[in-house]
């Protein structure tokens, strides 16, 4: 059947054909069809990076193809803005919230289509509020439109952006994970609206890495990898196996190396740390642990475990916290960042936008940002001694950018975090320390990553990596510490080590008895839903991590 | 036989070559943009005027220009942390007053019963002085107290103007040539002196500019300005001591503004409380038009003399002699 006959079929709301999309160097989506059925619940996976988010913002008119062509009922249509799209019917739920948090519900509901008085030029708020219950009311939420949309606690938000979406007159509605911030009865709820919506002829496009979640709510996959499609099928035709094998593409062993090593003598030595909680509390619990030379320790927890704590106290950005540390034998003295670089540790921090990058600077510059009075001959800076360098890097960590000079923002997420790597390593760690370094890049970068890591560990040096991931964990790691609530629940071996165990220590002390108020019960859900976002791991083991966690019986308070 | 194939690449590759040039040109120019304007404001105002383009009415246009200059240089270092100056106006005039205050009224020591007038040098210094540490005070404010640059700068700009007023109640030192007697002669020297026929001012304005553009783009320090600029939680967990950066930025802001006092003192041999007023909008507009982004990181090295005369050249005109 050629591509002219299936626009013709009646069932076919939205083809796209075609579609690349090139940013700076980077191709976002190269030549990728994708269909929309008409009613049917389209859902879209892909890891991060896979183009998924690139595809929808064309559909949605935030951005426009480099090349390709979108037919709408058959009709070629082009969105210059998502108001133009919004116009011809297509709404969309975006994954980052686009809610205004100093303004009401009901204006956020009605933004850029408030209902105005007969011939006015004033909003109509009390029809405007009006509207925004009964949008609510639909949703079984009982959220005040007239509420500041910033003083809703996220999951709420999320049903604003939905109701936002819904009071247009949407036949094409995109849902980029609707569900991340979501509980359980919310989820229910959503999914009961959406099944209305097919039926009111609604052809909704579904994004999310909740693979269960997937299977209970779509009609039809179509799997992305690598900017390009490499699957489309019915959901009644497939399972989880085969959207993995589908994802990942190649088989998951060759991702997660581990090399044998013997670990040498102690690098990090860590005693009693504590880390008071602003407001009263502790967000970290009296942690004491020990990494080897030639070690890979991972520290495995909850979202809010205090497991980024824990590594921001070490490199020495809480000079409140209390505890003792060592490297190498030596007690640490330094107290601020560059003291501590200086004695031999380093962070890869976790957000590389917002705590690793220097946007504006050039991939060399942020390279030898950590390590400037290396290359200093006199008063200046050496170029010779900066550039060989970063071209040892370059080719070391085999980063892909056109030359030294490129600004950083042009690399794709993979390359980019190599390059903070690569800034660690230039300040010649003994430790080096890593805050869920996989995040958000694409698996051909991640297995680079994990080689890295092995490789550095070969080479003696100490590496401490947080992950909530448990299949990095479980296979990249030597030695696994858990986290929950500040305190180290778990510590298991290589050979030791089962998801069973981690999760259940992970899950220590996370009871909704321990601490009453609702958020807290809510922030402990979000937290298994960001674990499965992380990547690849959608895969089985965080699905049953979290079902785990859902079936247990709530351990001790 | 030609292969025809062979011709329509050439003539392809041709095409594409000269679309290359005509890209490369198109994007120079509007990198130039600036200096483009320059140059055409020159024409209009050579064809304007004829005593324009002389080498006279250059000097005298670069002795203006360099009072902007020396601000704007100190100002870019601000700027590049994603920071504001607001107070290097009031600046100007507090280190032109407290010049004047020194030559004209000398220090007066009750309790030895002696006034102590200070060599010019000693003059200098001690104005300079004031500049360092009214920076390091918004250095301070806005690194320990965390209170917002714009804030606490113009919480300064009131601040120093208040104590120029001061230092005088509001009146003029006039006559700052010195007494040969008292041995503090020699400052009119530093406005309006000449070294190898090109004013002193000029030479400040070079001396400045070689030593900001080498610290900006040559040194650990420059980087460090530039990274705080652009993500300064990177810059921060780059082991960069982000406070002390900042702090030093606001000193060399408030050195600089002083310099630029101390030459308009000296230019004018006088001192009035009002000196320097709305200069720190002109040092603003200058580094901005210089190609820094007021959100940090990114801007050329403080190499900006040309457009500095841009935003000179208009105040001037048309009235030739207009001094301050």
């Amino acid at each position: 059947m050629s591509a002219a006959d299936r626009e013709m079929a009646p069932d076919v709301v939205l083809r796209a054909e075609g579609i690349t999309k090139v940013y700076g160097g980077t191709v976002a989506l190269d030549n990728v069809d994708f269909t929309v059925y008409r009613g049917k619940v389209n859902v879209l996976i892909g890891e991060n990076g896979a183009g998924k988010s690139t595809l929808m913002k064309i559909i949605a008119g935030a951005e426009t193809a480099t090349r390709g062509r979108l037919l709408l009922e058959g009709q070629p249509v082009h969105f210059k803005s998502p108001r133009e799209a919004a116009r011809a019917g297509i709404g969309m739920i975006y994954q980052e919230l686009n809610l205004f948090p100093n303004l009401s519900v009901a204006e956020n509901i009605f933004l850029d289509h408030e209902a105005m008085r007969r011939r006015g030029f004033l909003v109509d708020r009390r029809r405007q509020q009006e509207a925004a219950r009964r949008l609510l009311e639909r949703l079984e939420q009982p959220i005040d439109p007239q509420a500041l949309v910033g003083n809703l606690r996220l999951g709420q938000q999320q049903i604003v952006e939905i109701a936002k979406a819904l009071a247009r007159d949407v036949r094409i509605l995109i849902m980029d994970e609707p569900t991340s911030a979501l509980t359980t009865a919310e989820v229910e709820i959503l999914f009961r609206v959406i099944r209305e919506l097919k039926e009111q002829g609604v052809s909704i496009i579904y994004i999310s890495h909740k693979l269960e979640e997937l299977l209970r709510i779509g009609d039809y996959v179509t799997i992305l990898r690598d900017s390009h499609r490499v699957a489309e099928a019915p959901v009644s035709a497939i399972d989880v196996n085969w959207i993995v094998e589908q994802m990942i593409g190649r088989s998951v062993s060759e991702t997660y190396v581990h090399q044998e090593r013997t670990p040498g003598r102690e690098l990090l030595r860590v005693e009693h740390l504590s880390l008071p909680r602003p407001g009263g509390g502790l967000l970290l619990d009296d942690v004491s642990f020990q990494v080897r030379a030639g070690e890979i320790v991972a520290l495995y927890g909850l979202l809010g475990a205090g497991r980024s704590e824990l590594l921001e106290c070490l490199i020495g950005l809480h000079p409140e916290a209390s505890g003792a540390l060592w490297v190498a034998g030596q007690p640490v003295r330094g107290r601020t960042v560059g003291e501590r670089i200086a004695e031999g540790l380093v962070l890869v921090p976790e957000d590389r936008q917002r705590e690793g990058l220097v946007p504006t600077l050039s991939v060399a510059h942020n390279m030898v940002l950590a390590s400037l009075r290396r290359y200093l001959s006199g008063l200046a800076l050496s170029r010779k001694k900066e550039l060989t360098a970063v071209r040892r890097l370059i080719s070391d960590l085999g980063i892909k950018a056109p030359s030294p000079q490129t600004l950083i923002e042009a690399l794709s997420g993979g390359n980019q975090q190599k390059v903070v790597v690569a800034r660690g390593l230039l300040t010649e760690p003994r430790v080096l320390l890593l805050d869920e370094p996989t995040r958000g890049i694409d698996i051909g970068a991640k297995a680079d990553l994990f080689r890295l890591m092995n490789r550095l560990a070969s080479e003696g040096l100490g590496v401490l990596f947080v992950s909530s991931e448990l299949r990095e964990v479980m296979s990249v790691a030597d030695r696994i510490l858990v986290l929950a609530r500040g305190r180290l629940t778990g510590e298991f071996r290589r050979e030791e080590a089962s998801e069973e165990a981690l999760v259940a220590a992970a899950s220590l002390g996370q009871g909704p008895a321990s601490e009453k108020e609702e958020t807290g019960e809510w922030s402990a859900s979000g937290t298994l839903q960001t674990g499965a976002a992380g990547g690849s791991q959608i895969a089985t083991p965080a699905a049953s991590a979290s079902k785990e966690r859902r079936d247990q019986p709530r351990p001790q308070a | 036989m030609r292969n025809p194939s062979s011709v329509a690449s050439r003539e392809l590759a041709a095409r594409r070559s000269f679309t290359l040039q005509r890209r490369q040109i198109q994007t120079l120019l509007f990198q130039l943009r600036a200096f483009v304007a320059l140059i055409i404001l020159v024409i209009i105002f050579s064809i304007l005027s004829p005593d324009f383009l002389t080498l006279n009415d250059l000097t005298i246009v670069a002795e203006h220009v360099s009072i902007n200059a020396l601000l704007a240089i100190g100002q870019s270092f601000v700027i590049l942390t994603a920071g504001i100056d607001l107070s290097v106006g009031s600046i100007v005039g507090l280190t032109a007053m407290v010049a004047g205050y020194l030559i004209s009224q000398g220090l007066p020591l009750p309790m030895f019963g002696v006034v102590v007038y200070f060599n010019v040098w000693v003059v200098i210094l001690i104005s300079l002085l004031v500049g360092i540490v009214l920076g390091l005070v918004n250095g301070l404010v806005i690194t320990r107290l965390s209170v917002a640059p714009f804030i606490a700068t113009l919480g300064m700009l009131y601040a120093a103007r208040g104590l120029a007023l001061l230092t005088s109640n509001g009146a003029t030192f006039p006559d700052l040539g010195g007494d040969p007697s008292l041995g503090n002669t020699g400052f009119p020297f530093l406005g309006t002196g000449n070294i190898l026929g090109v004013p002193m001012p000029i030479w400040l304005m070079i001396l400045f500019g070689v030593v900001a553009s080498f610290v900006a783009s040559r040194t650990p320090f420059g980087r460090q300005v530039y990274a705080i600029g652009g993500n300064e939680r990177a810059a921060q967990l780059s082991g960069i001591r982000v406070n002390r950066v900042k702090l030093l930025v606001y000193v060399i802001s408030g050195f600089c503004a002083a310099m630029t006092g101390l030459v308009i003192a000296s230019q004018l041999q006088a001192a009035q409380p009002a000196t320097g007023e709305s200069y720190e909008l002109n040092a603003i507009a200058a580094v901005v038009l210089g190609g820094t982004s007021l959100f940090g990181g990114r801007g050329t090295d403080p190499r900006q003399h040309h457009r500095r005369v841009c935003d000179r050249r208009p105040q001037r005109w048309p009235g030739a002699d207009r001094r301050l």
